[in-house]
């Protein structure tokens, strides 16, 4: 069986309806040092996960399951990812 | 009446519960850890406070999926008293087991401090000794306390009256100068729809004896070994 490795690219925003503070406090800071042009600023995550998998499709439905179950919570976040194929591990040694 | 006090790594109140279960009440107390399935008979099973797994990802994200949470499930499913408090709050939003989330205080900070309730259900396992109105002086201590809910979830939360305490001030008044982390209309603690389960963010466990500032947490406990010793007797 081939398979190869691939990288998953995961961001995680707050909904639109939630509020932000941290956000907030950072749009505010960055006003202070005189960027008047910012009028919005919100904060979420950015996760990287390297994976095991024959096909693209099959990563990214794996990638899609972590979402779901642990890496966004649907109640206050929503998330996007994409996959690129990783280099091949040399062997070590 | 025997309580059950969740231990996850990163948990930091376990003990403050154990002290007033076994030493203020006089109680039956396991202490259960996160990988074990056996609730131990337990009659009320408490989700302390603390950073379980480090708070990393979410507060609660990682500690849902420990496998004694599979067991707390199923126990608040037959009914059983599930009171989750601070983390264990978050703990129990992250699992579905109540509605909403907790995401960080509005202000930034991290609170500790004293916090005023209101009880607005005295027909609850856990606030049947309260008076109906009564304020409770109760801390908090957290950096993520801060609940949400979208709009039709809490319209329905308010509807079924499953909010059970909110800041307030010291004459119980419900005003935004109390809310010390801009918890939607004040939430400070709901149950869910059966009320078999409790999260909140304040900590009854540190306000149990006059000695530290506040007895009033204490009110909880006997609500709950008063409830369990009905169940037990019918």
């Amino acid at each position: 069986m081939i398979t190869s490795s691939w990288l998953a690219r995961v961001i995680v925003t707050p909904k639109p309806v939630v509020n932000d503070p941290q956000g907030l406090t950072v749009a505010q800071g960055l006003r202070t040092l005189g960027f008047d042009e910012v009028h919005g600023v919100r904060i979420g995550k950015y996760i990287e996960i390297e994976v095991t998998a024959e096909h693209r499709r099959e990563a990214r439905e794996r990638v899609e399951e972590m979402c779901r179950k642990l890496l966004a919570n649907h109640v206050i976040e929503d998330f996007r990812f994409e996959v690129e194929e990783a280099p091949a591990e040399l062997p070590t040694g | 009446m025997r309580f059950g006090v969740v231990v996850f790594p990163g948990t930091w109140s376990d003990r403050d519960c154990g002290w007033v279960i076994d030493q203020v009440l006089g109680a039956e107390l396991r202490y259960l850890w996160h990988k074990d399935r056996d609730l131990q008979g337990c009659d009320c099973v408490i989700l302390p406070g603390g950073f379980s797994h480090g708070d990393y990802l979410r507060t609660g994200a990682i500690a849902r999926f420990s496998p004694v949470m599979e067991s707390v499930a199923e126990f608040a499913g037959r009914g059983g008293l599930v009171w989750g408090i601070c983390n264990g709050f978050q703990i129990l939003c992250e699992a579905g087991l109540l509605p909403g989330a907790l995401i960080r205080n509005d202000a930034l900070q991290y609170r500790c401090e004293w916090t005023n309730l209101v009880c607005e259900r005295t027909d609850t396992a856990y606030s049947s000794l309260v008076e109906r109105r009564q304020v409770l002086r109760i801390p908090i201590s957290h950096g993520e306390g801060n609940y949400f809910a979208d709009p039709p979830t809490l319209s329905r939360l308010e509807q079924q009256g499953q909010v059970v305490f909110r800041y307030a001030d010291e004459r119980g008044f419900v005003v935004p100068a109390a809310n010390p982390n801009g918890s939607i209309h004040n939430i400070a603690g709901i149950v869910n729809e059966r009320g078999n389960v409790l999260g909140m963010m304040p900590h009854p466990e540190r306000a149990a004896e006059a000695v530290v500032g506040s007895a009033d947490g204490i009110f909880l406990f006997r609500s709950v070994i008063q409830s369990a010793m009905k169940v037990l007797s019918a």
